[in-house]
């Protein structure tokens, strides 16, 4: 355990109010953004006294992020900065975040605590089935693992049946993945033959998409594993922002390097400690991407109190209740319905009818969108309206990047209510 | 030389059809011919009827989703060969069908009457007409 994860209550304020200072005067010599956020406000870093002085900066979320797009929320110059990550924006622009060598360091760090929070050790095999690329899932558990000193098999996503062979084969003991794909592989290694109980797989570290208690119990069962909750996302690092302990009663944030706030949505007061609000984090640490007060519109309650089960005082967060916006998350990818609009606009017919269904078929989320068929659309050939469909199929993949059905429907099918159309329809039981 | 045909989008669910023909009958509207091409998810309800203008009108009224085309209507003989004897007309002259169905006159009792859609359809008359075949008119099509 790295002794920042277990200070006491008034050595953890104090060091992080130092790293808040720090970070903040970086933002502010080096972000135009946040440059003006503080002349407008009238302040100055040397403002930010406590940590509860953050409480007079607005929010910083995926819109800001979109009105500097690409680069005009990175706090270094492009010599310094190493990796770039994206992730889906709510219309047509990803949300670009950054890593210096120091963030990498501040990464792998996290995420092997993370890993070790778990459980899991230099001793064990971790086949890391989060997707690698511009999603941060696959690349932050890999530097957590090496970090950690563990073997990882970076087998990224999908590939179910090579999972299994290798997973087998090598003995792998810790799955790092999506709690549905583990769900997934439990049943294909069944349908193959094979018994997921006696696997040698001991820990799942799951995240990148809400799951519940329910779920958890059915994947500990599938396996004969300790399934853990990970949590993270990448305008802030990443995974390994919080992670569950084996006392699976709330996340422990690594709040030396984020410091939490849970905020009414709506009035944006803090909430007290056990109460739902929005989460906010603060990037203590972050060189190349720092953002103060992050809003990540996930719902969550907060508690301070000390763990019973391995005693760390890191703050600890609910699972994700919710979220604050529409967004939706299907095989551990970020979709927001304002993409599918986008996309379903940019036909040169117009097709402003639309509704997205999600559902979990077994154990794999599965998008269908059904649009309204309008008469400047309606082919009165098969083959007119196969094609229409599979454009629209094809463009909203491209965008999402993941598989997605379509479906015409009749007009009026999809439910208008007062004014707003309801646009997704979840039908999954998590 | 062309009649006026009614389709109709259809989601493939129990009941739709039924609602569709409910309208027409309450409407007094009279069905001439009627095709219905499909997949598994939705198909597509083409009709010939008394009065295409006003059955367009009310099916829209109640939110179907309608497109009116031009089609081409035209006599055959009720015996064998009969149809072969005008798709070999149209396959010499590289015509291609996008669709077709027929229906059996009520005058002629040795006459069928074959509803067809092709692209080139001035072509498509004008070969139909050489060879001496008798196109429809919408008003002997709808009061058949």
């Amino acid at each position: 355990m790295h002794k920042n994860e277990n200070l006491s209550p008034d050595a953890l304020r104090a060091l992080q109010t130092e790293r808040l200072q720090k970070v903040t005067r970086h933002v502010y010599e080096n972000v135009k953004y946040y440059g003006s956020v503080f002349d407008k406000l009238g302040m100055t870093p040397e403002d930010m006294k406590s940590l509860e002085d953050l409480r007079s900066l607005p929010l910083t979320d995926k819109e800001t992020l979109r009105l500097h797009y690409p680069f005009g929320m990175f706090a270094v110059p492009m010599a310094e900065i190493k990796e770039i990550h994206a992730s889906s924006g709510t219309t047509g622009k990803p949300t670009v975040v950054a890593y210096t060598e120091s963030d990498l360091r501040v990464w792998s760090e996290v995420m092997a605590r993370s890993i070790a929070c778990a459980g899991g050790t230099a001793e064990d095999i971790i086949q890391n089935a989060y997707g690698y690329g511009l999603f941060t899932g696959g690349l932050g558990v890999h530097y957590g693992a090496l970090e950690l000193g563990a073997a990882v098999v970076p087998m990224s996503s999908g590939g179910t049946q090579r999972q299994l062979q290798l997973m087998q084969d090598f003995g792998t003991t810790i799955l790092t993945c999506t709690p549905s794909y583990s769900v997934y592989m439990a049943e294909q290694a069944r349908a193959a033959g094979m018994d997921p109980r006696h696997s040698t797989l001991r820990i799942g570290i799951l995240g990148a998409e809400p799951w519940s208690e329910g779920l958890r119990r059915e994947i500990e069962s599938a396996w004969d594993i300790k399934a853990y909750d990970i949590y993270g996302l990448s305008e802030i690092i990443g995974p390994g922002v919080a992670m569950e302990c084996p006392g699976q009663d709330g996340l422990h944030v690594w709040a030396d390097h984020f410091y939490p706030e849970v905020i009414d949505p709506d009035t944006l007061r803090p909430v007290p400690d056990g109460s739902d609000g929005m989460l906010v984090i603060t990037t203590l640490t972050k060189r190349a991407t720092p953002f103060l007060r992050y809003a990540t519109k996930d719902i969550v309650s907060l508690t301070h109190a000390a763990c019973p089960a391995c005693g760390r005082t890191a703050p600890r967060i609910s699972r994700i209740k919710g979220r604050t916006d529409d967004m939706l998350i299907i095989r551990g990818i970020n979709v927001f319905p304002s993409q599918i609009e986008t996309v379903l606009m940019g036909i040169k017919e117009t097709l402003p009818h639309y509704q997205i269904i999600v559902t979990r078929e077994g154990a794999l989320d599965e998008l269908e969108v059904q649009v309204e068929v309008n008469e400047k659309v309606f082919s009165d050939e098969i083959r007119g309206l196969e094609a229409l469909e599979k454009r629209i199929r094809r463009e909203i993949e491209n965008v999402l990047s993941i598989a997605v059905k379509v479906k015409l429907v009749e007009p009026k099918t999809i439910t208008r209510s007062e004014g707003k159309a309801k646009r997704v329809i979840d039908n999954r039981k998590l | 030389m062309f009649v006026k045909q009614i389709s109709v989008f259809m989601e493939n669910r129990a009941g739709r059809l039924e609602e569709i023909t409910g309208i027409l009958a309450e409407n007094r509207i009279n069905i001439r011919a009627l095709a219905l091409a499909d997949t598994s998810d939705f198909g597509i309800l083409r009709l010939i009827v008394d009065s295409p203008d006003r059955a367009a009108e009310i099916l829209r009224k109640a939110e179907f989703t309608v497109r009116e085309n031009e089609v081409i209507a035209t006599e055959i003989e009720d015996k064998p060969g009969g149809l072969h004897e005008i798709l070999t007309l149209f396959s010499k002259a590289g015509i291609s069908i996008e669709y077709m169905y027929a229906f059996l006159e009520r005058k002629h009792e040795d006459r069928a009457v074959m509803i067809i859609r092709v692209e080139a359809a001035a072509k498509a008359v004008k070969i139909l007409q050489d060879a001496g075949k008798h196109l429809l008119t919408a008003a002997e099509t709808y009061t058949l």
